[in-house]
């Protein structure tokens, strides 16, 4: 029992130290792959001395000073003849005699870069997107290829094989190890949160009885988006995707219906949203916007998730900011969806004709051919002006296109709702 | 999960004893490492319990008594809502929080309720009865 204990607590601290580590030792080593295994080395060191000697005082220093030991033992063994290598061990024993103390001193102060550069590399635009989110749960979050294989709904010897191949990528690509300064930090942050939004959205596209690891990609992201405001707080886009994921996820337990389908924004029991994380949404997103960073493309959708957290209920809805933060989302990230949902802005803040006029514009976009929001929105604005009957038409042709059944019911209510003249 | 981290209370916090800066300054870095760690969602520490209230339930009375309070040990001095794993990490993370009281003290962590905890005990139907509930509730 006492046993089990221990290894148990060894395995959470490891787990908790497990990122810094793997982050120090990949840029010694400038391999991530070997830094890998190193830090797992650590791991079995602790695990047959921490029994006897308890747990140390400095958990993370000792086990980055087992993993140091365990390389140099290595890169004497191997006799690597290449002039890197010799400098590395070089510059390894030069470090042999320093303390326990000293190693954690200097955890304190390199930590946060070497773990934001370990973050850089994972999400290296040489990788491919998919890639990059599971080095970047492997690497940072912890998980286990067959958790990611899971969560994603791959299998284990996929993903096994897309880690292996990424870390090889990684290494033929001679990377430095530092983190990017000036423009190329720019767009590499932009492919950093390309990753952690896409393991969010992979999460919150997860239904009702599915394995529990996928809504917990949600958990993961915010997480990942948590860490990362803490290592680049001067970055308002990082807080911009934070306050937006945060805001979302505080909707994720009203937003599925007794039945599992889901409900949409506006019949949404607000009662359920999630207080802690709207405060904490908009708190970042306060910051994002501190930081000169309002018109950031996650800080604007920050920002219009913002709108509707402020609002108790939905008659509460500020459709008047909404449409301006359309109008300015729309100058940065155009897109056809956007094009629609600002057009339902508009219509809710200037009345159904603005927004029938702004719709004629979009309507052709092959994007949306096939998309129900479209028809349903003509038919919402075609309601609300009074064409009953041609309202009824979109509204069937809404309910034809959308797999949702709770939402087809919706439509096909309202769709009857325009016979009845009602 | 989420887990509610409750620091006891003592005799020195219920006097209402101020932290010494030494400790106001090591709980500060540790704050920061939960921050940094990804998993503070709240926190906050709470005035003696002279400076609080009860509200005693039975049948339809309600009964309000004053502080302070006597079962000091099982008062609350502070507390932490945080996003962990599982409770190994949370215990983890608690042995290394400096020791929040001058004297000897207690850190207890509970686990909050999540809906996927009823899921299996929970029918559609009561499921959308605890949400009416629940909707009424906001609304008074």
């Amino acid at each position: 029992m006492a046993a089990t204990n221990t290894h148990e607590a060894i395995e959470t601290v490891f787990r908790i130290e497990r990122a810094r580590l793997i982050a120090g030792l990949a840029r010694m080593v400038r391999d991530v792959g070997l830094a890998e295994e190193l830090a797992q080395d650590g791991l079995v060191t602790a695990l047959s001395d921490w029994p006897k000697m308890g747990v140390p005082r400095n958990p993370g220093a000792w086990l980055m000073a087992a993993a140091k030991r365990r390389a140099l033992d290595g890169f004497r063994r191997t006799k690597m003849l290449a002039r890197k290598h010799a400098e590395l061990v070089r510059d390894l024993e030069g470090e042999q005699d320093t303390s326990v103390e000293d190693i954690e001193s200097a955890m304190d102060d390199d930590v946060g870069d070497e773990l934001l550069s370990l973050i850089f590399i994972a999400c290296h635009p040489v990788l491919s997107t998919e890639a990059r989110a599971a080095l970047t749960l492997r690497l940072i979050g912890g998980l286990t290829t067959g958790e990611i294989a899971r969560a994603f709904l791959s299998n284990e010897a996929t993903i096994a094989q897309r880690i292996v191949r990424a870390k090889k990528t990684l290494g033929n690509a001679r990377l430095t190890f530092e983190v990017p300064r000036g423009r190329e930090r720019e767009e590499r942050i932009g492919s950093v949160l390309e990753v952690i939004y896409l393991i969010f959205n992979e999460g919150y596209a997860a239904t009702v009885g599915q394995d529990l690891i996928r809504p917990a990609l949600c958990g993961e992201a915010q997480r990942l988006g948590r860490i990362l405001a803490g290592l680049a707080p001067e970055e308002p886009e990082v807080f911009g995707l934070l306050a937006l994921m945060e805001i979302q996820a505080s909707r994720l337990a009203a937003r599925t219906g007794p039945d599992g389908s889901l409900v949409p924004l506006t019949e949404q029991n607000r009662a359920r949203w999630d207080r802690v994380l709207i405060r904490s949404g908009l708190a970042a997103l306060e910051r994002a916007e501190a930081l000169g960073g309002a018109d950031g493309p996650y800080a604007l959708q920050a920002a219009l998730a913002a709108c509707h957290a402020r609002a108790r209920k939905v008659e509460e809805t500020d459709w008047h900011q909404i449409a301006g933060l359309y109008d300015r989302l729309q100058a940065v990230l155009p897109s056809p969806v956007v094009d629609l949902n600002r057009a339902v802005a508009h219509s809710m803040a200037f009345g159904p004709e603005v927004g029938l006029t702004l719709l004629e514009g979009i309507d052709r976009s092959p994007a949306l051919r096939n998309y129900a929001p479209l028809p349903a929105a003509f038919g919402d604005f075609l309601f609300r002006a009074g064409r009953l009957s041609e309202a009824k038409i979109h509204f069937e042709r809404a309910a034809d296109l959308t797999s949702n059944e709770r939402e087809k019911a919706f439509l096909l209510r309202r769709a009857a709702a325009c016979a009845d003249g009602r | 999960m989420r887990v509610m981290v409750l620091v006891k209370a003592t005799k020195d916090s219920e006097e209402g004893l101020m932290p010494s800066t030494t400790l106001l300054e090591a709980m500060g870095k540790y704050n920061e490492e939960l921050v940094n760690a990804g998993i503070m969602l709240a926190g906050e520490g709470l005035k003696p319990s002279a400076q609080g209230k009860r509200v005693a339930f039975e049948g339809p009375s309600r009964t309000v008594v004053d502080g302070p309070f006597a079962e000091t040990r099982e008062l609350v001095a502070g507390f932490w809502l945080w996003q962990v794993r599982d409770m190994a990490e949370a215990v983890e993370w608690v042995k290394r929080c400096p020791n929040p009281m001058p004297g000897p003290s207690e850190i207890e962590i509970r686990p909050v309720y999540e809906m996927a905890d009823f899921a299996e005990a929970l029918t559609p139907e009561v499921a959308e009865l605890h949400d009416r509930n629940r909707e009424k509730t906001a609304r008074r």
